[in-house]
């Protein structure tokens, strides 16, 4: 298991260092001079010089990576070119909106994509099986933000339950922050869901195959035992893993969801730093989505090699 | 090898041909063409007509998806604009077939210090959620379709590559390739000739389903206004721009909307009945999607 970790533990570091030259490179990859180009009608020579020496921008781009990935690692992501303020302390700002969203999203992914799954495996062929293959491809299909739209018509301005935008932060008002999240985190989670519901039902329709279910049907355990202990236990394995990276890729992927809903989370900020041409928060927001994203696929690894110990060999 | 080929695609057409979901899929599909190729003819009404008698009417006869906030046909950009989602799948997806399927060969094929290499990239790659990387590409080059298209194909690679080395890795040990080896056959031969014809099944279920994941790309790419740019019609950019109006006007948020699901649903109900035949083994359209987000 040592052995393990230590050789994803470095395939991690290794990828990570990738994460920030890619980064890092997008600077560069502005037409024209960013800090120019990000001040546009603001410019004046002053400002202009302060920002570019406070970026590093003049100095050559081998010193100007060592020292990006030396400060990030200090966890200095350096100073927005708009607000002057750090980039770091911008995006942690934002980081407790998306969470919420994010997780609030999977736990109604998981409670529509749960019994779905296994009912749809328990019960292949049979009509629900049928109707929960197509709510699954309905939701692989449909473009979130076409559905969150549909939310907001019908939800905010038909039946007029629901805010049709905004934010108020959990530890406020609970109650405001419920009915806030509902609609992003309900178009969210469907689509989740039914990736969700696929993989329950195929991983439950796996074990269910296996000698192992079957010994145990002819031993004569009820059918709930069999299932339970058996089966679930079993089929819901790999199932951590898919949850795991559906919340990570929705800490960086909702940035439709949030700029639709007006809610106020890393993707937002990045959509914002994005019109504002504030590159080193889009860079900021950008590596600390990724990171993230890295930590989260590893801790699963991690787990799922401890649960499933023929992992580790592979 | 050539004949590998030949009855592959024979037998996914016959097979294809016996699933009620893939006709359903294919038949919409053959709609979309149509209306990429002739939607300007098609097309009731030119879609910058600016009529301002006629802002946000419901639909009617006249206008059967009612009309924007200018008074242009919803129905005349909605049809013209399939041509945008045609465009950017078969561009977008060309850039990541290419791309990607020549990084794998040459991984998979040669394997080693190259393999590792090549491979570390496509993590890195992997490494961000599509749709934020998308968004960092179109930020730096500017908004608009090529960027749009070059940054969607860019984000796909990744899978292409990975398919494609999983391939190469299982075909090279083959029997064949082993004989061309023998008789001399260079490297490049080998892989034009044996190599890839055998790990075309695989690619061409990936196709189909990158194409459905490559149009919703662009839509949400285009919904925050950096993909196409007005007053060319995409069904995301619509959306973007009828914002404003949903509460109002219905109509400008459901047609473009639905538009886009129906492509992506056909795209999505082949390329599953394609694995299906072609290749059972492969990811499932929400697997290919994990990985891909």
């Amino acid at each position: 298991m040592t052995r393990f970790v230590l050789r994803r533990l470095l395939q991690s570091g290794i990828v990570l260092l990738g994460v920030t030259l890619v980064v890092f490179l997008l600077l560069q990859l502005v037409p024209g001079d960013p800090v120019r180009v990000a001040l546009g009608t603001r410019f004046d020579p002053e400002t202009y010089e302060a920002l570019r020496s406070r970026a590093g921008l003049d100095q050559p781009l081998p010193v100007q990576y060592a020292s990006y990935v030396g400060q990030a690692l200090t966890g200095d992501l350096g100073v927005s070119f708009r607000s002057g303020r750090p980039v770091t302390a911008i995006v942690l700002e934002r980081l407790p909106a998306t969470l919420s969203l994010a997780i609030t999203a999977v736990v109604f992914a998981l409670l529509v994509a749960f019994p779905l799954g296994v009912l749809s495996a328990l019960r292949s062929g049979s009509v629900f099986d049928h109707a929960a293959r197509v709510f699954s491809q309905f939701g692989v299909s449909v473009p979130d933000f076409w559905m969150g739209i549909m939310g907001i018509l019908l939800f905010a301005g038909v039946l007029g339950w629901f805010p049709p935008s905004g934010y108020v932060a959990l530890t406020e008002d609970p109650v405001g922050w419920a009915s806030h999240v509902f609609l992003p985190a309900v178009t969210v989670g469907l689509v989740t869901a039914s990736i969700l519901t696929r993989f329950i039902r195929s991983s439950v329709l796996e074990v269910l195959a296996e000698d192992y279910v079957r010994t145990a049907e002819a031993k004569g355990l009820p059918t709930r035992v069999v299932v339970v202990r058996h089966v679930l236990r079993n089929a819901l394995i790999p199932v951590v893993t898919v949850v795991a990276v559906q919340l990570a890729s929705l800490l960086g992927g909702v940035i439709v969801i949030e700029v639709l809903f007006a809610w106020p989370g890393v993707g937002r900020l990045t959509y914002d730093a994005v019109q504002a041409r504030d590159y080193p928060v889009l860079q900021g927001a950008i590596l600390l989505v990724a990171a993230l994203f890295l930590l989260v696929n590893l801790l699963v690894d991690l787990l799922y090699a401890r649960l499933d110990p023929r992992i580790r060999v592979r | 090898m050539s004949g590998n080929g030949d009855s592959t695609s024979r037998r996914a057409l016959v097979a294809l041909g016996r699933d009620p979901l893939a006709v359903t899929g294919g038949v919409v599909l053959a709609l979309l063409v149509v209306a990429g190729l002739a939607g300007s003819w098609l097309a009731p009404a030119g879609i910058n007509e600016v009529d301002v008698d006629r802002m946000l009417q419901p639909p009617s006869w006249a206008h059967p998806f009612g009309t924007d906030e200018l008074g242009r046909d919803v129905f005349s950009r909605v049809l013209v604009a399939a041509r945008v989602s045609l465009q950017v799948g078969a561009v977008s997806v060309g850039i990541a077939l290419l791309a990607g399927v020549t990084l794998g060969l040459f991984a998979g094929y040669y394997q080693g210090w190259l393999d590792n290499v090549l491979m570390r990239c496509m993590d890195v790659l992997f490494a961000f959620p599509v749709l934020l990387l998308a968004v960092a590409i179109v930020a730096v080059l500017g908004p608009g379709l090529s960027t749009a298209m070059v940054a969607i194909g860019v984000v796909y690679t990744p899978i292409f590559a990975r398919v494609t080395r999983a391939g190469v890795l299982s075909v090279r040990e083959q029997v064949f390739v082993r004989a061309a080896v023998a008789t001399g056959a260079s490297d490049l031969r080998i892989m034009r000739r044996h190599v890839l014809p055998n790990i075309a099944a695989p690619l061409i279920v990936q196709t189909s389903l990158s194409l459905a994941f490559a149009i919703l790309s662009e839509a949400a790419l285009s919904f925050l206004g950096l993909g196409v740019q007005p007053p060319e019609p995409a069904w995301g950019r619509m959306l973007y721009d009828g914002r404003g109006f949903i509460t109002d006007a219905w109509w400008l948020g459901f047609f473009p909307g639905a538009a886009i699901f129906l492509t992506v649903l056909a795209f999505n109900l082949v390329g599953d009945a394609l694995r299906d035949v072609l290749d059972p083994r492969q990811l499932t359209v929400s697997e290919a999607r994990r990985n891909a987000g």
